[in-house]
């Protein structure tokens, strides 16, 4: 239960991702779709990053997802777990594994979305274990 | 137009400092600039070319460097692609010669983040960095060891490759730091020291891990016209690749780097193949960084990469693959967190038969020099040079 106490770092939404911070603060995680290809793309961005379109848009994400890779960093003051999960929309992103034991994290593990408040901005989409 | 033949290396220079608190940055670039140009038998004013990154010379781009330096230039390039730059850069000095835009090039490298305390491994990064990504990345608290030790933890799910034979990579550097004077870890190591250290980030050992050092050095690439004119052995220039690889919109693979695509196009205009390169200088930021890299260059098949360094394959002398002889970031020096110019210069000094005679690689005449800047677990520069003994 270690990376609760860790301080995280606030996120600066701009005027390109604002709105994905807006969902952040109701509990919901976006991902970028683009209209004019079709690709689902993440980090969500105004411009598609497969066809350069800015016909993009978010989708709310199902926030389950599986442990493409981590690591539990050991020299910090507080170990914690960061990642990549691949969310069932089918885009990795980078995340922290929390409220768990850190020692039985696992890749190809099942993981659900929680959001976790950070230092003075909105709150900050991370996994824990189903 | 290639640049294979148009363009060599003439003067090479490591600072032998590993902890300037004595010196300041911009000091340390001239001093490189001077040691190189000392190799190549050269002076000042024949530099017409400048190449250097921005992340290790502050200021706007090169702009106060080469005020510093009082330079007069037809051509510079101030690109920065992190520790890769100077491969990069290698790449791009060779371009502009043969395209006429300058005929003496000198690249620099300098930084002093031992003497200026950084935990550059295992710090998160700063919150006043705001690229796009970094409100997608920071809260997570990315470093360097961690994004690397994710690299480490899938290669080793998805390919078997286990720590004892990451281990070897810093056993075979550790093998050739023995003999470099200036080398900040010259003991030799064993595969049980390096598993045995202590854990930084998951899977990677601190013995995993390069140092953090002070430093910098200098390459001079210059016409085969000026070359012929010097007194030093012949190095050309025969073939470079680059590319960037980054995280493709979510698409994230950290099982290979950029150097699936700046290795062949380097061995492509070379008119080499791997098997046919006698040393090899190979980024070693971590061990990992090597492991993925020999095989994204083609020395073996993907996801054998930990089989293949294992066993002292890598020590000069012994193995199929003589790599870092100097003892690489791991053991010798890694400048500004920036190692691509360093291997240009060990590669150089084994195809001229100036490596340490312990180390020395017989009949070198074809070396690799290869790095990943940034980082492999995000985005990243890969840069390739091959270079052949005339």
């Amino acid at each position: 239960m270690q990376s609760q106490e860790r301080k995280i770092q606030a996120p600066q939404p701009n005027l390109e991702t604002k709105a994905f911070w807006d969902a952040a603060a109701e509990g919901r995680l976006m991902i970028g779709k683009c209209t004019a290809c079709g690709q689902v793309h993440y980090y969500p961005r105004a411009t598609c990053p497969a066809c350069l379109s800015d016909k993009t848009e978010l989708q709310q994400a199902s926030g389950n997802g599986t442990i493409y890779t981590y690591s539990v960093m050991r020299r910090a003051p507080i170990p914690y777990a960061i990642a990549y999960v691949t969310l069932q929309e089918g885009v990795s992103m980078m995340t922290n594994i929390v409220d768990c034991d850190l020692d039985k994290i696992k890749i190809g593990q099942a993981v659900r979305l929680v959001f976790k408040p950070s230092e003075g901005g909105p709150p900050v989409p991370m996994f824990t274990p189903v | 137009m290639s640049i294979k033949g148009k363009a060599n290396i003439v003067g090479v220079f490591e600072h032998p400092t590993r902890k300037a608190d004595d010196k300041s940055l911009f000091q340390l670039h001239a001093e490189c600039a001077r040691g190189a140009l000392a190799d190549a038998g050269l002076s000042k004013n024949d530099i017409d070319g400048y190449f250097c990154a921005s992340g290790d010379t502050p200021g706007l781009g090169a702009l106060s460097m080469i005020d510093y330096l009082g330079l007069k230039l037809r051509h510079w390039d101030s690109t920065d692609t992190g520790g890769s730059s100077y491969l990069l850069q290698v790449g791009h000095a060779a371009e502009a010669i043969a395209a006429g835009k300058c005929s003496i090039a000198l690249i620099t490298l300098a930084g002093r983040p031992r003497t200026e305390g950084q935990a550059t491994g295992t710090a998160p990064r700063a919150a006043t960095v705001q690229s796009a990504e970094t409100a997608f990345e920071n809260p997570y608290a990315p470093a360097t060891a961690n994004m690397y030790a994710m690299c480490a933890m899938r290669h080793m799910y998805q390919y078997g490759t286990t720590s004892e034979q990451l281990a070897w990579v810093k056993v075979a550097a550790s093998h050739h730091a023995q003999h470099n004077p200036h080398a900040m870890l010259r003991d030799v190591v064993t595969v049980e020291d390096v598993v045995n250290s202590p854990m930084i980030a998951d899977p990677l050992h601190r013995l995993d891990c390069c140092v953090i050092s002070d430093g910098g050095g200098a390459i001079i690439v210059a016409s085969p016209e000026v070359a012929r004119n010097l007194k030093r052995p012949l190095v050309k220039i025969i073939g470079a690749g680059e590319a960037p690889k980054h995280q493709m919109g979510g698409q994230i693979d950290l099982t290979y780097s950029g150097a699936v695509w700046s290795g062949p196009a380097a061995f492509a205009e070379a008119g080499v193949k791997p098997a046919d390169i006698k040393y090899a200088s190979i980024y070693d930021s971590f061990t990992i960084t090597v492991v993925m890299q020999i095989e994204d260059l083609g020395f073996c098949e993907k996801g054998q990469g930990g089989r293949f360094v294992s066993d002292g394959n890598l020590i000069s002398g012994t193995g199929k693959l003589p790599f870092n002889t100097d003892g690489g970031g791991l053991c010798n020096n890694h400048p500004s967190n920036r190692g691509g110019l360093t291997k240009v210069v060990e590669a150089v000094r084994q195809l001229r038969g100036e490596a340490h005679p312990a180390v020395q690689v017989k009949n070198c005449d074809l070396a690799l020099a290869h790095g990943t800047g940034g980082s492999l677990g995000t985005r990243h520069g890969a840069a390739t040079v091959i270079m052949e003994r005339e």
